[in-house]
C-alpha cells in the first residue's frame, strides 16, 4: 500500500514537472531566440481589460508605423468604435476610415483604374476592412527585401510567448550582435527572433509618433501600446469573455453547492 | 440484472403507448429504476459526463457548421468570421474547440477507471470493446476538426497523418491520393474531412447507445470488482445515481468553462493562428495532446511502416484486454501487485505524451528523449502482453470482501433495512 502511494505520488511529480517545466528539458540550438522579456500587460489574468488609452495610442502606432508594410485584414473600421475595443466614437471610427484609401469597386463604366492604370480608390467606410499594404504576396516580398511582413490581424495569438514576444522583438533592436555574429545584408540583428536575424529593420524609434494625449512617445511606450492594440485585434472578445465567465462560473459554483446538498441528502441512508 | 421491467403504466395514455411502443417503459428501466451498485465512486461519473460532452460537441458543433465555409480558400477566414463578427460566435467556437480537449481528457479517465477496476473482464468484454471503438471514431473525429480551422498545426498535422498510409507496401501512395482526393492535401481532402467531421460523431451517438445497451445486461461493474449478488447490493439509479453524477457533472463543468472563458488558447497551438500554407513546414508539427503519446511511438521508431503499425498495435492491443487479462480477482484494489504495473502505465503514459510534445532532439537530463520514447513504448507493449496475463497467475490476490452492502455498511447488513 506504502509502495502505491509513492507509485502514485512519483507520478503524479514527474507528470507535473514534464509538464510544468518545457524550457528545462527542450533541446537549445545556438541561435534559438532568447526568452521573452516579463513585462506585463493590463488586459493579462482574468480580470484583465484593455487600457483604452494604450488601445487607441496602439492604433496610431499602428496606423502610422505597422501600417506600411503590415495588413490588419480581420480588423475593419467600424470595430475601432466597438465596445471592448479602443472605444474610438463613430464619428471618430468613420473619420479614421475616410482617411484611408481602400480598393474600389469597378466604376460606372466598369473600369478597375484610372487613365494612369492605377487600380481605383476610395476613401474607407465603417464597413470596410483595414487595407492590406500590398496587393500579393510577390508584392510584399519585393518591396521588403524578400521578406515577407505578416498579417497582425493575429500576430499575438499565433506567436508562441504572445505579447511578451511582440514587445520583445520591438525591443529588441537596440542588442549588440556577440562577437563573430554574421548579420547578413538586409538582415537586422534581434535575438529575441529564432535565428537571431529579422528581415524587418528597427520599426519604433523615440518620438517617433506623436501622441495627442501628452504620453511621451519612448519605445517601450509604443511598443506597450501597439502590443495592446494588436492583442485587442486578436482577440477582440476578450472583455466580453471574461464578464461572462464570472457570471457562468459564479452561477455554477452556486449550482454546485445546491447539488452537494441534494446529493448528501438523498444518499444520507444508503452508505 | 436489467431482469423483469418494474413499469407500471398508470394513465390510459401511458397504457395506450406502452402496448405501441413501450419507450417510456425503457427509460423507465434503464434511467429510473435500473439497479446500480452502492458503493459507485468518483470515478464512475465520468459515463455521463462523457455524454454531456458528446451532446456539446454535436451542438456547438452544427451551429459552427452554419457558419464555417470549407474550402482552403476561405476556411481559416470563416473561422475568423465566426471569432469576431458572428453572435457569441467566439463562446461557441472556444467551446467547441475546449470541447473537444475536454472529451479525451474524460475519456482517458473513463478508460483508465475501467483498466483499474477490471471492468472489461468477464461479463463486460464486449461493453470495453465497443469503448475502444468509440474511442477510436473519437481520434478520427477529433483528427478532421482539427484540420478544418485550415492553420498551419491543421494542414500539416493533416499531412503528416495522411502521409502515414503511404508507408502501406505498394498500394500506399495510392491510398494516400485516395484519401487526399488528389495528389496532396488540398480542397477536396478539406472538403470531405469536413462532411467526415460532421457524419462521425453521429455514429459515436449510435455506438455509445451500444455501448450502454450492452451496459445494462450485466450492469456496472463497481470498485470491489464484486458481482451484485442480493439487492441490498444496489441502489435505484434515479435518484441516487442521477444526484451524484450531476453533481460532479457540474464540477467538470466548472473546470470546463475556466478554459472557455479564461485560457481558450490553452490546449492550441499557436501556428494554428496562422493560415495555412503548403510551402511553409512550421518547425515543428504536433498533435493535439491527446494524440501525443501515439506520435511518440510513430516518432520513436526509425523505420515508417513499423512506426505506423506500433502505433495503430497500441490502439488495436485494447481490444484484446479482456483475454489478456488471466487474473480471476476484477479490482486492482485487490491486486497488489498489478495496482503497481498500473500505476508505472498511467506514468509510462504521461512520459510518451510529453515526448511526443518535444522535438526529436530533444533530450532530458543528457537522456535522448527518442530513447526515453522507445523504453515506454515497449513497457506499454509489455504491460499488455506479458505483464498482464503473467501477473495474474502468479499474484495472490487480497481477500475480497464478501458483499458490496457489507463491504460499504458493515455488518449491519444483514438486515435489510436502509
Amino acid at each position: 500500500m506504502r509502495l502505491t502511494k509513492l507509485t502514485r505520488n512519483l507520478a503524479l511529480g514527474l507528470g507535473l514537472g514534464l509538464l510544468a517545466s518545457p524550457a528545462a528539458f527542450a533541446a537549445e540550438s545556438a541561435t534559438a531566440r532568447h526568452h521573452p522579456k516579463h513585462v506585463e500587460f493590463e488586459f493579462e489574468g482574468p480580470f484583465g481589460t484593455y487600457d483604452r488609452g494604450a488601445l487607441q495610442r496602439g492604433f496610431q502606432v499602428y496606423k502610422e508605423v505597422c501600417a506600411s508594410c503590415h495588413g490588419l485584414q480581420h480588423i475593419a473600421f467600424r470595430n475601432l468604435a466597438d465596445k471592448g475595443g479602443p472605444e474610438f466614437s463613430e464619428a471618430q471610427a468613420r473619420a479614421l476610415a475616410a482617411a484611408v484609401k481602400v480598393p474600389a469597386e469597378p466604376n460606372d463604366k466598369g473600369e478597375t483604374t484610372d487613365e494612369s492604370g492605377a487600380p481605383l480608390t476610395r476613401p474607407g467606410l465603417l464597413a470596410d476592412r483595414y487595407p492590406s499594404p500590398f496587393p500579393n504576396e510577390n508584392a510584399a516580398r519585393a518591396n521588403n527585401a524578400g521578406s515577407l511582413p505578416p498579417d497582425l490581424s493575429l500576430i499575438v495569438k499565433a506567436r508562441m510567448g504572445g505579447p511578451q514576444y511582440i514587445y520583445s522583438i520591438l525591443t529588441g533592436f537596440h542588442e549588440k550582435a556577440p562577437a563573430g555574429f554574421k548579420v547578413p545584408d538586409n538582415k537586422h540583428f534581434n535575438p529575441y527572433f529564432e535565428g537571431w536575424t529579422i528581415g524587418m529593420p528597427p520599426p519604433l524609434s523615440n518620438n517617433g509618433v506623436t501622441y495627442s494625449d501628452g504620453t511621451k512617445a519612448t519605445i517601450d511606450q509604443q511598443a506597450h501600446d501597439v502590443v495592446t492594440f494588436l492583442a485587442w485585434a486578436a482577440e477582440p472578445k476578450m472583455e466580453d469573455r471574461k464578464r461572462m465567465g464570472f457570471a457562468v462560473l459564479i452561477f455554477l459554483i452556486t449550482l454546485a453547492g445546491l447539488l452537494f446538498a441534494a446529493y448528501r441528502r438523498v444518499w444520507k441512508d444508503a452508505h | 440484472m436489467s431482469g423483469p421491467s418494474t413499469y407500471d403504466p398508470k394513465s390510459g395514455l401511458e397504457k395506450w403507448i406502452d402496448s405501441r411502443l413501450p419507450l417510456p417503459r425503457l427509460m423507465h428501466d434503464t434511467m429510473s429504476t435500473f439497479p446500480t451498485p452502492r458503493n459507485l465512486n468518483f470515478w464512475y461519473t465520468f459515463g455521463g459526463i462523457l455524454t454531456f460532452c458528446l451532446g456539446v460537441q454535436i451542438v456547438t458543433g452544427i451551429v459552427l457548421a452554419m457558419h464555417y465555409v470549407s474550402t482552403s480558400a476561405l476556411a481559416f477566414n470563416s473561422v475568423e468570421a465566426i471569432m469576431r463578427d458572428v453572435n457569441y460566435g467566439w463562446l461557441i467556437r472556444y467551446v467547441h474547440a475546449n470541447g473537444a480537449s475536454m472529451f479525451f481528457l474524460a475519456v482517458y479517465i473513463h478508460m483508465f477507471r475501467g483498466l483499474y477496476y477490471g471492468s472489461y473482464k468477464a461479463p463486460r468484454e464486449l461493453i470495453w470493446i465497443i469503448g475502444v471503438l468509440i474511442y477510436l471514431l473519437m481520434m478520427a473525429t477529433a483528427f478532421f476538426g482539427y484540420v478544418l480551422p485550415w492553420g498551419q498545426m491543421s494542414f500539416w498535422g493533416a499531412t503528416v497523418i495522411t502521409n502515414m498510409f503511404s508507408a502501406i507496401p505498394v498500394v500506399g501512395s495510392a491510398i494516400a491520393t485516395w484519401l487526399w482526393g488528389d495528389f496532396a492535401v488540398g480542397d477536396a481532402t478539406l472538403n470531405r474531412f469536413f462532411s467526415l467531421h460532421y457524419l462521425l460523431p453521429f455514429i459515436i451517438a449510435g455506438v455509445v447507445g451500444l455501448h450502454v445497451w450492452a451496459l445494462h445486461v450485466p450492469g456496472n461493474n463497481n470498485p470491489l470488482g464484486i458481482d451484485v449478488k442480493t439487492p441490498q447490493d444496489t441502489v435505484p439509479f434515479h435518484p441516487y445515481y442521477t444526484v451524484k453524477d450531476a453533481f460532479y457533472l457540474v464540477l467538470f463543468v466548472i473546470l470546463f468553462a475556466s478554459f472557455v472563458f479564461f485560457e481558450p488558447d490553452f490546449f492550441g497551438n499557436p501556428d494554428n493562428y496562422q493560415p495555412a500554407n503548403p510551402l511553409v513546414t512550421p518547425p515543428e508539427i504536433v498533435p493535439e495532446w491527446y494524440l501525443l503519446p501515439f506520435y511518440a511511438m510513430l516518432r520513436s521508431i526509425p523505420d515508417k511502416l513499423l512506426g505506423v503499425i506500433v502505433m495503430a498495435g497500441a490502439i488495436v492491443t485494447l481490444v484484446f484486454i479482456p483475454w489478456l487479462d488471466t487474473s480471476r480477482v476484477r479490482s486492482c484494489r485487490f491486486r497488489p501487485l498489478m495496482k503497481q504495473f498500473f500505476w508505472a502505465f498511467a506514468v509510462v503514459c504521461v512520459i510518451l505524451g510529453y515526448c511526443g510534445a518535444q522535438s526529436v532532439e530533444a533530450t532530458a537530463f543528457g537522456v535522448p528523449l527518442v530513447w526515453v520514447a522507445r523504453i515506454a513504448t515497449l513497457y506499454y507493449f509489455a504491460f499488455f502482453w506479458l505483464i498482464m496475463p503473467i501477473v495474474g497467475l502468479i499474484e495472490t490476490p487480497k481477500k475480497l470482501p464478501a458483499s458490496i452492502a457489507q463491504s460499504v455498511l458493515g455488518d449491519s447488513a444483514a438486515t435489510p433495512a436502509e
